[in-house]
């Protein structure tokens, strides 16, 4: 691997290391990042060992949002992503629809994102689909997708069926069982927010949770984020969110917490590996940070020597 | 005389929604609002499609450079809403077989599933996985530790991208974890600290701020002193 | 076909070229490799080696009604196709999907074709662009039409013909005219379309504007500004205790967790307010306030290395599902979920 064509290479001699360095073709550091990344996935694939991981007190937070609430709670998941953030956010969504299966709490599925309507089918699926205790319609329910942005949120504030006026299926929801007593955002139990950036948890915060902080039903909310989102959602922590995931280190704290609650519940039986994603991709995430910050601090030393040997010359 | 009458257009649907949420008989009103406006952004949709259409047909017409890339974008979206809007592939709702497109859209097994599944969602997570490669790319060549606010910018990252995963729990493991008084500075609790202090004091500021922006931006357009959205001269 | 021109001169062009097929012949000879060295699928005496990578196994799924004519086909790992052939060679209740092996090769190589672009730009990315973005838009009008515009818009207009045709469990008998008010703003909105007419497409516009103009300044002062500044007025002085050693005991005071907590609030506080100070730009920063701005500047800076740290994880994550699917989907060469 050589320049880029079209790069003039110098004429007299061979150029000093650092020079060398200083240019060195970006394609190296693409590829050096594409080993950071798949070495550990193949060697996790391979051995099924993943790193421990010790919850932080945001993500505790998110967990007993939902573990505090009584069985059979009602509980909305917005699934707001589409497939270009499923990395980081599938192994939330999976986490959540478990903790709720674990619980037993109904389970309302909608999104703000017309890419993430099959989302929701699948996830559902994948984690409730054997489930006898999960009927369609009386203990789980997939609204589906309505366009909008935040006008769906505002409408589902006060008017639901206004907003969604049949589930994904063609169903009106005056027809669907479990939508029964349910006529606004604040009438759940609690809101969870799987988000990848706009509309997601920061609207859900400010045009449904928000005005129930001032009266009537105060809404529970957890989101799960990305990681570019994550430090945007912050300051609303723990006045307008009980919890959330942050990126996939959130999410696979979240997976170790519900994973341990299903082996109290059920000792002796083995976590399914559908169940491991983010911790699974922890391991690449360890490589890709420690090659980023050699990259930073390689960068700033052949910078800086390269500036004093200028210097003195 | 149009662009006064959208002003007016803006003016009340704006008014109609503050009145809608602090007079609670007029709720129903900016419920109504929002509907049309829900309905609309649908529309919106259509019209992204449809400006879409337009723009590459052109470019095939002409025999642009590129024209024929725009020729298979042209064919990937008239096979999408094709397939999508007649449900191909799909089986109707078993409790109306007699409706042929009765059936969800998105069944697992049908056509614009298989796009979905296949075409969509792995090029697009593709194109944004893309991104981890050139972050690395610029931390080398961009990232330099000039001045006091490049540093600080510089060690925060490095404490967040090491605490946060286990080479940080590993790095500072001689720190008593069950010393409240020198837990704090192991690397994955730094990096909470940064987050839970300092990102969350920046982060209210901004948001402040932006908030303060929206509320007086929102005036001015609700009052036709701000008309840039209309296009045009002010 | 135009494909578009090149900058570079030709020879270049054509080391570059060269260089391309080279890889590309060498991955193609890894992937015979790969397909010839074959994959152990089941388990016990069922198990058995599969020549090839990448197919996708599926089984008939239970009917939804007994009157149903068709046949639903659901997924499965190929173990269970091992099993059900062990049992009986001749069976065909599970198969491979032809639709669904061929849609992972077409994922898989147009996965190739976008990472291909990290090389150099070319025709493989330019085509997986294209496709991309025709998919897309259609995407989002076909839902949009079926999630949307069918019940919202037919269901209300025309309720006894979208029940007959589109949408049977519609429960809605009689028309809501109103909904003719978003019919003709969003005929006026496609009015854009025509550069003749596209002036009649500020109304659907000015409406819009105007009705998020609304939400957003009851909402962003409700939740960004009303909430954030009550939440400064909590304590600066956080007394925390440990745990109590029996129900009814006083407990301990946890000094450091206090102390902590009070250190964090009062930072928290002086942020905020240095931060915002930064921001005023209606007064020249110096003196005091330029002090104060100063301080707001380092806490800008650690919230954007910290917000640079989490990109990165965000990232990162997204990269390695990518691999993941190309070694498990399609390579088969590791299999965490147990999928074959």
């Amino acid at each position: 691997m050589g320049d880029a064509p079209g790069m003039p290479r110098p004429q007299t001699g061979r150029e000093p290391l650092l020079r060398r360095l200083d240019r060195v073709d970006r394609r190296w550091i693409f590829l050096l990042m594409a080993i950071a990344v798949a070495g550990p996935i193949v060697w996790v694939g391979v051995t099924g060992q993943t790193f421990p991981e010790k919850p932080t007190p945001i993500v505790e937070g998110a967990f007993r949002a939902i573990d505090g609430l009584p069985e059979g709670s009602r509980v909305l998941i917005a699934f707001d992503f589409d497939p270009a953030s499923s990395g980081e956010l599938q192994p939330m969504a999976t986490a959540f629809v478990r903790h709720c299966a674990l619980k037993r709490h109904r389970i309302y599925a909608m999104t703000l994102w017309a890419p993430g309507s099959p989302i929701i089918g699948s996830t559902l699926g994948e984690v409730v689909g054997g489930d006898p205790h999960y009927v369609y319609g009386e203990t789980f329910v997939d609204l589906g997708f309505q366009s909008g942005n935040e006008g769906v949120i505002k409408q589902v504030g006060s008017s639901f069926a206004k907003a969604f006026p049949n589930d994904s299926r063609g169903t009106p929801l005056a027809q669907v069982p479990m939508m029964q007593g349910i006529e606004r955002v604040s009438d759940f139990d609690a809101l969870v927010c799987v988000s990848a950036g706009y509309p997601g948890a920061k609207e859900w915060v400010q045009y449904a949770v928000s005005p129930t902080l001032t009266g009537g039903r105060r809404l529970t909310f957890v989101a799960g984020t990305t990681g570019v989102q994550t430090p945007q959602l912050i300051p609303y922590y723990p006045v307008q969110l009980a919890g959330m995931l942050g990126a996939i280190k959130g999410a696979a704290e979240y997976e170790t917490l519900v994973n341990g609650k299903a082996l109290e519940a059920s000792p002796g039986t083995k976590v399914e590996p559908k169940y491991q994603e983010a911790q699974r991709r922890m391991a690449p995430q360890l490589f890709g940070h420690v090659l980023m910050v050699a990259l930073i601090v390689a960068g700033n030393v052949i910078f800086f020597a390269g500036r004093r040997k200028e210097a003195r010359a | 005389m149009s662009r006064s009458v959208a002003v007016l257009v803006t003016a009340v649907a704006g008014i109609v929604m503050l009145l809608s949420a602090f007079v609670r008989p007029l709720e129903f009103l900016g419920t109504a609002v929002v509907d049309w406006f829900n309905v609309l952004a649908a529309i919106a949709f259509v019209l992204g499609g449809a400006n879409l259409l337009k723009m590459n047909l052109l470019k095939v017409s002409a025999r642009e450079a590129g024209w024929g890339y725009s020729a298979v974008t042209v064919l990937a979206f008239l096979v999408t809403i094709t397939v999508g809007a007649l449900k191909v592939g799909v089986h109707p709702d078993p409790k109306f077989p007699a409706v042929a497109l009765s059936g969800d859209k998105e069944a697992v097994g049908g056509a614009f599933w298989w796009i979905y599944e296949y075409a969509m969602s792995p090029i697009t997570s593709t194109l944004f996985a893309l991104l981890a490669f050139y972050v690395a790319s610029a931390a080398f060549r961009a990232f330099r530790a000039k001045n006091t606010a490049a540093i600080l910018l510089l060690g925060t990252a490095f404490v967040v991208l090491l605490g946060r995963v286990y080479v940080g729990v590993l790095l500072t493991s001689w720190i008593p974890a069950d010393n409240a008084w020198v837990s704090w500075m192991r690397l994955e609790n730094l990096s909470g600290i940064i987050m839970s202090v300092f990102t969350n004091a920046g982060t209210r500021a901004i948001i402040i701020g932006i908030a303060i922006g929206v509320a007086a931006t929102s005036l001015k357009i609700l009052l036709g002193l701000d008309r840039s959205y209309l296009g045009g001269e002010g | 076909m135009s494909l578009g021109g090149s900058t570079h001169a030709p020879a270049v062009e054509r080391r570059a070229n060269r260089m391309m097929i080279a890889v590309l012949a060498v991955v193609c000879a890894l992937l015979a490799v790969r397909a010839f060295v074959g994959t152990t699928v089941g388990s016990g005496e069922s198990a058995r080696t599969v020549h090839g990578f990448g197919a996708v196994y599926v089984e008939a799924a239970p009917k939804a009604v007994p009157e149903q004519a068709w046949t639903e086909w659901r997924e499965v790992p190929a173990g269970a196709w091992a099993d059900a052939t062990a049992k009986d060679p001749a069976q065909e209740s599970v198969q491979v999907s032809w639709p669904r092996t061929v849609g992972v090769w077409f994922a898989a190589l147009m996965t190739l074709a976008v990472f291909s672009f990290l090389w150099r730009d070319n025709p493989l990315y330019k085509l997986a662009e294209s496709v991309v973005v025709g998919v897309s838009a259609g995407y989002w009008m076909v839902v949009a039409l079926w999630d949307t515009l069918v019940p919202k818009l037919a269901g209300s207009l025309v309720p006894e013909w979208t029940k007959a045709n589109l949408m049977p469990s519609l429960d809605r008998t009689a028309a809501d005219w109103w909904s003719l008010v978003p019919l003709g703003l969003g005929m006026l909105l496609l009015c854009r379309l025509s550069a003749r007419l596209s002036w009649l497409g500020i109304f659907p516009l000015a409406f819009v504007v105007g009705t998020f103009s609304g939400l957003k300044f009851v909402q962003f002062i409700e939740s960004d500004l009303v909430a954030q500044v009550a939440t400064m007025f909590d304590p600066l002085v956080v007394v925390k205790h440990d745990a109590a050693a029996t129900p009814g005991a006083v407990a301990a005071v946890d000094w450091a967790g206090s102390v902590g907590a009070s250190v964090g609030a009062v930072l928290v506080l002086v942020g905020v307010l240095s931060v915002l100070a930064y921001f005023f730009f209606s007064l020249e920063h110096k003196g005091a306030l330029g002090r104060t701005a100063k301080v707001g500047v380092w806490y800008l800076m650690i919230t954007f290395g910290a917000s640079f740290g989490f990109t990165v994880m965000g990232r990162i994550a997204l990269l390695a599902a990518r691999f993941e699917f190309l070694f498990d989907d399609w390579l088969w060469i590791i299999d965490p979920a147990g999928k074959h």
